[in-house]
């Protein structure tokens, strides 16, 4: 099955980081996506720039509506997202909490939609 | 010839089992229900006519899994895939019957896919008594409060999690069984205390769900044995379900430990709980939080009146217990007793220490252990206002009658 794990943390937060802080988190995400490549289970993964960044679109009575930032004030962001092909669940579940983000932030798992 | 009530009897024993292994068969939550449902049509026409078999459960499980064939054969769209089940379940159906070890860890299998953290904990409890325990969905509503409807919504919203997200009907791995061993000794644990004095409405008693709880632990104690988390928490059971006919009176009212009349006390259960405390204690390791429990109501169960109950002993256990598993709800425990080792005006120091933290905000058993260690000081309007607050904190009406009397005797 395939899983997409999404990364969920807090930036404000995270901008508050050292750079060194943020350099030895680079490196530990390097470390887990190469794992993950070699195991086979990795098959696409990201970060994204922060929410401020972002622009909610919306259609209603066929008129766009765009506004700045997300949706919703929630106290974590989503900052960056793994799809991954695990044969269960809780196989899945291990790949997540090995993520550096598991550590101060949550990683939500979402088995992907298969059309028949 | 059998009875229909004795039929009723057999399908509540092997509910469970045989669904264990047509879920492992089949591969599907609903089919093997479905699967089931039919296996027992059958057996209620030809059981009452002939000879119930040997094994009902094997037979029970080879009539599903054919009622199981009919049905994958029976959908309307017909893929490769069910094909090849279909032709399995065929080739399989000639197989000699499968050992006892194998339909046990399917019993394990459908425990701990039940009890799978990736549910909340209301919806494990209630999986786990519709598949494991073999509960109606009328039955399983009624013991959460909610109604049928809603319940049977709540049952499917799980079994699609099932398959969607990939919980995976297996017994999980070494390094993950201990977490997920807790999970499910707290899932049985969660069936028992609300048996044993219920959230809510007119009865302070479900012993229908203790009894459930137990039989949970028995069958975890067989399929796992010498594990002290399993016998601590079934020796706690037993130990407190053992008072249960000394603990109301005919009329439903609340009779305390103080005024219990111990005759009335199960004394083959305690001596069985006994020996599983004795059990889970002397297993090497780190003491179990159940197995201490468990020992506090061992103390409980040998002491001959209230009075000469080993207090200090049990105070002691109650460190024990905040030392391994630090709980405000275990310090207002440790604070009522203490109270009878060094009197309530120690205690009530140790509950409004507990309460300025606000750790037990919305507790309700913090106002009833207040009000009571304020009238065992002779501070009767505090008492009065302290059993105030605990008659508004529940929704249990024999409590309500028991505050009502106290403040009473008040005056």
């Amino acid at each position: 099955m395939q899983y997409l794990l999404l990364i969920y943390r807090n930036e404000a937060e995270l901008s508050k980081m050292t750079p060194e802080d943020r350099q030895k988190m680079s490196a530990e995400y390097g470390t887990y996506t190469q794992s993950i490549v070699q195991s086979g289970h990795f098959k696409a993964g990201d970060g994204l720039q922060p929410t401020t960044t972002a622009t909610t679109v919306r259609v209603r009575e066929g008129k766009t509506l765009t506004t700045d930032g997300p949706f919703a004030e929630t106290r974590e962001q989503l900052g960056g997202y793994y799809l991954v092909e695990a044969k269960d669940l809780d196989a899945a579940i291990a790949l997540a909490a090995r993520i550096p983000g598991a550590r101060d932030g949550s990683i939500e798992v979402r088995p992907v939609m298969i059309y028949k | 010839m059998i009875s229909p009530a004795d039929i009723d009897r057999i399908f509540r024993d092997e509910a469970g089992r045989a669904l264990a292994t047509l879920i492992r068969l089949v591969g599907d939550f609903d089919l093997a229900e479905d699967a089931l449902q039919d296996a027992f049509a059958v057996a209620v026409e030809r059981w009452s006519t002939c000879e119930v078999p040997d094994n009902p459960r094997a037979w029970l499980v080879n009539i599903g899994r054919n009622k199981a064939i009919d049905r994958i054969r029976r959908r309307a769209v017909f893929r490769a895939k069910q094909q090849a089940l279909v032709h399995e379940l065929e080739l399989n159906a000639h197989a000699p019957d499968e050992p006892p070890a194998m339909l046990d860890d399917d019993m394990l299998r459908l425990i701990f896919t039940c009890c799978h953290p990736a549910f909340a904990p209301e919806v494990q409890v209630a999986l786990t008594l519709r598949t494991v325990c073999g509960l109606s969905t009328a039955q399983v509503a009624r013991a959460f409060l909610v109604s049928e409807e809603a319940m049977s919504q709540r049952l499917v919203r799980a079994k699609q999690k099932i398959r969607l997200a990939g919980i995976p009907y297996e017994v999980p791995e070494r390094d993950a069984l201990a977490p997920r061993l807790d999970g499910v000794l707290a899932v049985i644990y969660l069936v028992f205390t609300e048996g044993y004095v219920a959230t809510s409405g007119a009865d302070l008693m479900r012993p229908d769900l203790a009894i459930e709880a137990i039989r949970l632990g028995r069958l975890l104690d067989r399929l796992m044995p010498d594990r002290a988390g399993i016998k601590g928490l079934l020796a706690l059971m037993l130990l407190h379900d053992a008072r249960r006919a000394g603990r109301e009176t005919a009329a439903g009212d609340i009779v305390l430990l103080e005024e219990q009349d111990r005759t009335l006390w199960d004394r083959a259960q305690i001596e069985e709980g006994l020996l599983l405390v004795d059990d889970a204690l002397r297993t090497p390791g780190r003491p179990q939080p159940y197995a201490v429990q468990a020992a506090i109501a061992a103390l409980h169960a040998r002491a001959p009146s209230y009075a000469q109950t080993d207090w200090p002993q049990i105070a002691g256990l109650y460190e024990v217990l905040l030392r391994i598993n630090p709980s405000a709800v275990i310090e207002l425990n440790h604070a009522a007793a203490v109270s009878m080792v060094d009197g309530p005006g120690r205690a009530l120091d140790l509950v409004d220490a507990i309460a300025a933290r606000g750790a037990l905000e919305g507790y309700e058993m913090l106002p009833a252990v207040r009000a009571d260690l304020l009238r065992r000081l002779g501070r009767k309007d505090e008492a009065r206002a302290a059993y105030r607050a605990a008659t508004e904190a529940t929704q249990l009406e024999p409590l309500r009658r028991l505050y009502a009397r106290r403040m009473n005797e008040l005056g």
